[in-house]
């Protein structure tokens, strides 16, 4: 029972995990992109699109990828280049792939057979979980760590990969000094828009793949309009619960994949709580981690000094 | 990009030793090409020219900030880049370390035009820039700090990383503990991760803004130390300072710079202080500081075994006792961060004390907010050590923060501008501010200008206790003498003031007495006509006081 339900939290926990690496990304290198939302809202459709198509689990997340790198795109120049107001252009990027996802959406189901787009069933079949041979079988642990679909442990190797990448490389540390004190980076001698748009577009496809996820593993092979529905925010919230840790992150997205999932194991018999306590529950635990965090004062840790402010060189 | 061995630096540094014995004409370049390659670079004259700038032209939309700016520093060379705030110094200077592209204008170095288009650009041709803000990323440690944005080597951080670094800091005499995080270092170690930084990439030209605006006496002449040394091994150096003082003692020439033009450029050895003011002003000016007398007797403010806790919960603040006159100026001297902006804010109902009282005629004012503590007459510039900090709101005009204090005296829901903009129009002309207009947002202003906006705008609220920390911090001599006429002026008419201050030499001329604080404990009160600035330095370090044992 509890293995079951924390192997459910992984599961449901993954996209969140995608979500929230992306805009630590994002967040490090100074810019807070509220677009996370649409930027998963994009990478659920075309990864679902092309694996519907191709029945390839490698090009749907390519696509998922790519789609989430162009709407990056979209908000690094904006923001970057033109030096636009951040959270005006996230919040336009949430709500133009929210449309997106859904217009499309929409004409994929008016074309499908039945009304149903439903995913080939190789790409169902390579998307299923599948316990790794030996490590699978280890008692209890074997099911909750090892018996995953294939996409729960690309999730842990990016958040993974960009903690190393942020805390022990000299690329990394010249991210962080971008995104703490951009003036002081171009000062040392560091190109800050090139350092701004290489991970703001890595953390836009990083999220565009949190969105596939959702979409192909999450909707049971059948697209689903609102498949994302507000997970994108709730990985925005995550991002300072994880205090900008892509590491802590993987703690974070398991506990509120936790909460997600948590209606189906409360035995009904002992405690009766309406369901909508339990969908407004995981928003719930987000208010109460923001008030929280907020009350932390210490330096590190702590949301980059440069976040959502532009940077203009000859500014003064 | 490998390391020498230390005795290799050791043999380099020999080297270099004998360099200095030799006839003056024979140098080497920047030491800390030795680092790098321990090859012993070709020897060069000194007396060549290292960095020219010619016809620099670069404006701001419709202010000229420099206009054909002329300027050449050579090798082994200390130059002093003097002038009036907002004179275009660092303007200037951000040319040259490729922060912005000139308008116009040529830059030779060792005699070749280049084109600096970026900061990357300016560390290339070896040109290393101190900002007087500094530009640390604060969550960072030192060699963080120092290593940011090196070109080349292992794509990992590695531990071993701060050898290099230690060897850099032996070698100068500087001293900094490698893995500590910016936020936690004082103004002076900042500097040195800044002196550091400049280093560890190989500048042989070294330009330094305001460098001793915020440091202490003491971590001044430790500064100095380092410039002579790196003047020896070659280097050329700018320094902008508004010291006239230190100009004389640390430079070997001089140029100045007026209202964005070139003026002159003069021989340290040929000048003095006077001759220096008149070019940089444009006029003669007396250097003397008044010190009017008046006949005021009462005691206006008396504070009793204050006792303050910071931020941290640490107590910067302990059992101080004394008491301010009317008509008086009472000096407040210290190291940075003995206690001065706890008091201040303490003073000015922002912090919570502890334990004490302050009486204000006769009534206690702990526990009033500090609306309350305004509107009974006490008044608080406090000049931070970035200046656009307390006080003003950096991206409102002139008008808008001269209301932040005056908004409530309107009645109704509406506000009026009319007498905030004709106060910012007559404060423009009182002190002499340069701005564009009074609603340009006041960070635009040079730091100069921002200072006498805060200044100003605390003295027309007609306080009868004005507290005024770091007035004339970075302030250029005029400017500096407009802000204590102001003061005496105030003074004259019965207002106490309490002037917290940095140069001593000012505070001994301009104040009635000058109490010491040291680790947040009163070391000493002196009357100002008969102390030395010995005496006060002792007080200020611990040296003489009772309670100064714990001090090193």
């Amino acid at each position: 029972m509890i293995i079951n339900f924390l192997f459910a939290a992984i599961k449901a926990g993954t996209p969140l995990l995608f979500g929230t690496t992306g805009e630590i990304m994002t967040q490090k290198t100074g810019n807070l992109n509220l677009g996370v939302e649409g930027m998963m809202f994009m990478g659920a459709f075309v990864g679902f699109f092309t694996g519907y198509k191709t029945g390839s689990i490698t090009l749907a997340l390519l696509a998922a990828f790519a789609v989430g790198v162009f709407a990056a795109l979209i908000y690094a120049f904006l923001t970057v280049s033109l030096r636009a107001n951040q959270n005006v252009t996230g919040l336009t990027l949430t709500i133009f792939g929210t449309g997106f996802a859904q217009f499309f959406g929409e004409r994929m189901i008016a074309a499908a057979p039945d009304k149903s787009p439903k995913l080939p069933a190789e790409l169902v079949a390579a998307l299923s979980e599948k316990a790794i041979p030996l490590l699978g079988d280890i008692p209890y642990i074997g099911k909750l760590l090892f018996s995953h679909n294939i996409i729960v442990y690309l999730g842990v190797c990016i958040a993974f990969i960009c903690g190393i990448y942020i805390n022990r490389t000299k690329a990394g540390l010249n991210m962080r000094a971008v995104g703490e004190n951009p003036a002081a980076a171009d000062a040392a001698g560091i190109n800050v828009t090139a350092v701004k748009y290489i991970h703001i577009l890595a953390g836009g496809g990083i999220c565009g793949i949190g969105g596939a996820y959702l979409s192909l593993i999450n909707g049971g092979g059948v697209w689903n309009n609102s498949c994302v529905n507000g997970q994108g925010w709730i990985a925005v919230a995550l991002v300072i619960f994880a205090s900008w840790s892509p590491v802590k992150a993987i703690l974070g997205s398991l506990i509120f994949g936790a909460f997600s999932v948590l209606q189906f194991y409360v035995p009904k018999d002992i405690i009766e709580l309406p369901n909508a306590f339990y969908i407004a529950l995981p928003f719930l635990i987000t208010i109460i981690v923001l008030v929280f965090t907020s009350m932390k004062k210490s330096k590190e840790g702590a949301q980059p000094a440069g976040c959502g402010i532009n940077y203009f060189r000859e500014d003064r | 990009m490998q390391y020498p061995q230390l005795s290799l630096l050791l043999e380099a540094g020999g080297i270099l030793a004998c360099n200095r014995h030799l006839t003056a004409s024979h140098r080497v370049p920047a030491v800390a090409n030795y680092f790098l390659t321990g090859e012993i670079m070709q020897k060069e004259k000194t007396h060549a020219t290292a960095i020219e700038l010619k016809g620099i032209t670069k404006t701001f939309g419709s202010v000229v900030a420099n206009n054909q700016i002329d300027l050449s520093v050579r090798k082994g060379e200390i130059l002093a880049l003097l002038g009036e705030n907002g004179s275009g110094k660092t303007t200037l200077m951000n040319m040259l370390s490729g922060i912005y592209r000139p308008d116009s204008g040529s830059v030779l170095l060792n005699g070749e035009a280049v084109t600096i288009n970026s900061p990357e650009d300016a560390i290339e041709f070896g040109i290393g820039m101190i900002h007087q803000h500094f530009k640390l990323v604060d969550v960072l440690s030192a060699t963080d700090n120092i290593m940011l944005g090196v070109k080349g080597g292992s794509r990992w951080l590695k531990k071993t990383r701060s050898d290099k670094i230690q060897e850099i800091s032996r070698h100068f005499g500087l001293d900094i503990s490698p893995e500590k995080k910016i936020y936690q270092m004082s103004v002076g170690e900042k500097q040195t991760v800044e002196i550091l930084k400049v280093m560890y990439r190989n500048a042989n030209i070294l330009i330094l803004d305001e460098p001793t605006a915020v440091l202490t006496p003491q971590e001044t002449k430790k500064l100095f130390d380092i410039l002579r040394r790196m003047k020896a091994e070659g280097c050329a150096i700018i320094i902008i300072t508004h010291k006239l003082n230190e100009v004389m003692e640390i430079s070997d020439r001089v140029t100045i710079l007026r209202k964005g033009e070139s003026i002159a450029t003069v021989e340290t050895a040929e000048t003095n202080a006077h001759e220096l003011t008149e070019l940089m002003v444009g006029r003669p000016v007396e250097l003397s500081i008044d010190r009017p007398e008046n006949g005021f007797e009462e005691t206006l403010l008396e504070v009793h075994h204050l006792t303050v806790a910071n931020e941290e919960g640490f107590e910067a603040i302990q059992d101080i006792k004394f008491e301010l006159k009317r008509g008086e100026i009472l000096g407040v001297a210290g190291i940075a961060g003995s206690g001065q902006k706890e008091l201040c804010e303490a003073m000015a109902g922002l912090l919570p004390v502890s334990k004490g009282a302050i009486l204000y005629n006769k009534e206690n004012i702990i526990g009033k907010s500090p609306e309350e503590i305004i509107k009974m007459g006490i008044s608080m510039s406090f000049i931070p050590e970035d200046r656009l900090g307390m006080g003003l709101a950096a991206s409102m005009g002139m008008v808008d923060n001269m209301m932040l204090k005056t908004y409530k005296k309107n009645k109704g829901p509406f506000v009026s501008r009319k007498e905030a903009r004709e106060l910012s129009k007559r404060l423009i002309k009182q002190l002499g501010i340069v701005t564009p207009g009074v609603d340009t947002p006041v960070r635009r202003l040079s730091g100069g200008n921002v200072q006498k906006v805060l200044l100003g705008r605390e003295i027309e609220s007609n306080p009868n206790v004005l507290i005024t920390a770091y007035a004339v911090r970075g302030l250029d001599i005029n400017s500096s003498y407009t802000i204590y006429d102001s003061l005496n002026e105030q003074k004259q008419k019965g207002v106490g003031i309490l002037f917290i201050g940095e140069d001593l030499d000012v505070m001994l001329e301009l104040c009635d007495r000058i109490m010491v604080l040291c680790h947040g404990k009163v070391t000493g009160i002196v009357e100002a006509k008969t102390s030395t600035k010995e005496e006060i330095g002792l007080l200020m370090t611990g040296g003489s006081g009772k309670e100064g044992s714990a001090d090193a």
